[in-house]
């Protein structure tokens, strides 16, 4: 992630690199067939989350309003305006991980970090996101970390993952 | 020395790359030489990370390893569980589609085609479409996403629509909890998937496909994205497929975060590059799919099981099962079972054989009180329908759905009333807010369940209305099955919506 301190936040400011960067992500994707998501992806991989200034520029690139790029850009649960934490954990919530106890495991984690979901900590470590199955769903409960799985989780190792990922 | 660790989420998720590390440690530090092949998963997640060793001898299973335990592993101080074909969960088995899930590289092409592979498409590509299509309808296969379609139906009318360009989609959305087939299938057997996907397009005359794979899956998508590099770089996909003039090729797309991308017409909407709602039916994507271009949407086992088909005819694959559902079904047992996991083995057999012999009960030892079959949007099945053999018409008999063929088991400390207003909760989270009875009535749901935990007398009598407007009203899957889950669960178990009222008085 090369994020500079400008697009940090929910600032909209962008500087000449970023919308450089941004330039180059449209266009690598422009010619592809249903082209927006893929572009999405890549933007939000780059910069942590989708800049405000990328809509115009791909609302330009595709013949889209800048409305239309939006309302598919905020359809999507993983689409981000702002950045997140510097770690996102994404606790599963679906019915095979409640079966195994993570109602309340979520809830602990939840109570411990002092957020709620989509909540971040205040010192900017770990945002904390539901997750609807990840596909672990005789090991539960599950989470993932930054895009790493991680199965059979108890108090004591959600709370070695979470203490890892706020040092 | 020959070691097979899975490569599989699962494995990875509980320490598999530990244990790889600690692997090539301890030969380093013992100087033996081992050869470590990273696999897909047997099926067996309990097990995970399992390891099977070859020492001469055939392979031989250890489960589960952890990275500390390795030095005793290579040590021989660690009892084996014989070979995994010998493991009653697995012994029961029988793996059509996935045979080779476990036993190769996934992304080992010559190992795919030494076990069998590319015999199907080779095959096919000697075959006139027509040809292809009538010898799907002969095997039976219908739709394994949940709605149970024949494939080889949708596959003709593709085949006869008249187009510049036609699209094979695979939808590898796989959101329902309890379910995990798809990712199985694509971590461990990804040219299964191509290869389905090649002869769909040889017998359609679609020469482009797409999988829409969910972002949930990152290890799918990175074992699937270098499968079709390899397929590639080594002429099963392009301009000439295996040297037969005909051109296929495919892409990788991730999805997300929007479950209702499974359902097919929101996924081409996505796909397109869409908000992800869904479209009315008619006209059928098989018509007017992808970019509006006739289209076979398919999901992954429904694809990866083609190939199969084609190696070894239809007739061998009709043979199993049960009246209209042919072939086998990749069962998924989830949730808080003893043993979890992958389970194919042909339709027919009863629920409760599976939950109590195959699964061994709970994990937490206490009684079974709920199995959930088909994901988020099937029923709860109480005890007294256990005897319900496995098969899409037996399960819509008993007012339920097999759905994506996973089974999630709930112990007797599950609250059905949570449960319940659970499924409204998803429901109204994940609505593409297209029509009312889902959009509007996911959130009265969530509201009216919450009357009925607290007392109101009138409540259950609105919910089973609205249940029934939603059914009746609603575009999609989503809304229109949402009411399996609430009703079974309102039904099945009148106790715990009973409970509320008496604590409330």
């Amino acid at each position: 992630m090369s994020a500079s301190a400008a697009t940090s936040g929910a600032s909209i400011v962008a500087t000449e690199q970023d919308l450089h960067e941004i330039g180059e992500i449209v266009a690598r994707h422009a010619q592809l067939e249903g082209p927006l998501l893929p572009m999405l992806h890549a933007l939000q991989d780059m910069f942590g989350h989708v800049p405000q200034a990328a809509i115009p520029v791909i609302a330009d690139a595709l013949n889209l309003t800048r409305a239309e790029v939006h309302g598919v850009m905020s359809f999507y649960h993983d689409f981000r305006k702002a950045k997140a934490g510097r770690h996102t954990v994404k606790i599963c919530r679906a019915e095979a991980c409640q079966a195994r106890g993570a109602n309340t495991l979520a809830a602990t984690a939840l109570a411990k970090l002092g957020v709620e979901w989509h909540g971040t900590t205040t010192d900017g470590a770990i945002t904390v996101e539901p997750v609807y199955c990840l596909g672990l769903c005789a090991n539960g409960p599950n989470a993932m970390v930054d895009g790493r799985v991680v199965a059979g989780l108890d108090e004591t190792r959600l709370d070695a993952l979470l203490a890892e990922a706020r040092t | 020395m020959k070691i097979y660790l899975s490569r599989d989420a699962v494995a990875k998720a509980l320490g598999a790359e530990d244990v790889a590390v600690a692997i090539r440690d301890e030969a380093e530090a013992r100087g033996i030489t081992v050869e470590l092949i990273r696999v897909g998963s047997r099926g067996m997640t309990w097990l995970e990370p399992l390891v099977e060793i070859d020492a001469g001898q055939g392979r031989l299973a250890y489960g589960p390893v952890r990275a500390a335990d390795v030095p005793a592993l290579l040590g021989g101080e660690i009892d084996t569980l014989g070979r995994v074909e010998d493991i009653p969960f697995f012994a029961r088995q029988t793996r059509l589609t996935f045979a080779r899930c476990g036993v190769i590289d996934p992304l080992d092409l010559d190992a795919y085609e030494a076990t069998g592979g590319l015999k199907g498409l080779r095959r096919a590509l000697a075959m006139s479409g027509e040809a292809i299509v009538d010898e799907l309808k002969l095997s039976g296969l219908r739709g394994r996403g949940g709605a149970g379609f024949p494939t080889g139906i949708k596959w003709d009318t593709v085949r006869l629509a008249r187009a510049d360009q036609k699209y094979i989609v695979c939808n590898a959305d796989e959101g329902d909890s309890g379910t995990f087939a798809d990712r199985m299938i694509m971590e461990g057997d990804p040219f299964s998937l191509i290869e389905g996907m090649a002869i769909a397009g040889i017998a359609t005359g679609a020469t482009r496909g797409y999988v829409y794979l969910r972002s949930e899956y990152p290890d799918a998508i990175e074992v699937m994205q270098e499968a079709v590099r390899i397929g590639r770089a080594r002429g099963l996909l392009g301009a000439d497929v295996l040297g037969s003039g005909r051109s296929y090729d495919m892409e990788i797309r991730v999805g997300a975060g929007a479950y209702v991308c499974g359902e097919e017409t929101s996924l081409l909407n996505s796909l397109e590059g869409k908000r992800g709602v869904v479209r009315a039916k008619p006209p059928l994507p098989a018509l007017h799919g992808f970019l509006g271009k006739p289209t076979v949407v398919n999901n992954v086992i429904s694809l990866a099981t083609v190939p199969v088909i084609f190696e070894r005819g239809a007739e061998h694959f009709a043979n199993f099962g049960l009246g209209r559902s042919k072939g086998t079904i990749p069962v998924q047992i989830a949730g808080n079972v003893r043993f979890g996991g992958l389970f194919e083995t042909a339709f027919g057999l009863p629920l409760g054989e599976l939950v109590d012999d195959v699964a061994g009960g709970t994990a937490s030892g206490r009684p079974v009180k709920a199995v959930q079959v088909g994901g988020p949007l099937g029923a709860y099945f109480p005890r007294e329908k256990f005897d319900t053999p496995f098969g899409y018409e037996e399960f819509d008999g008993q007012g339920g759905l097999i759905g994506h063929a996973g089974i999630t088991v709930f112990d007797d400390t599950a609250d059905m009333l949570g449960m319940a207003r659970f499924a409204m909760e998803f429901c109204a989270v994940e609505s593409c807010g297209k029509c009312t009875p889902c959009r509007l009535g996911a959130t009265r749901g969530v509201e009216t369940i919450d009357r009925i935990a607290a007392g109101d007398p009138a409540a259950a009598a609105l919910l089973t209305d609205l249940c029934e407007t939603m059914t009746d009203g609603s575009l999609c899957a989503l809304g229109g099955f949402t009411p399996y889950p609430v009703m079974s669960a309102l039904t099945h178990f009148p106790d715990d919506f009973a409970r509320q009222k008496e604590a409330a008085e």
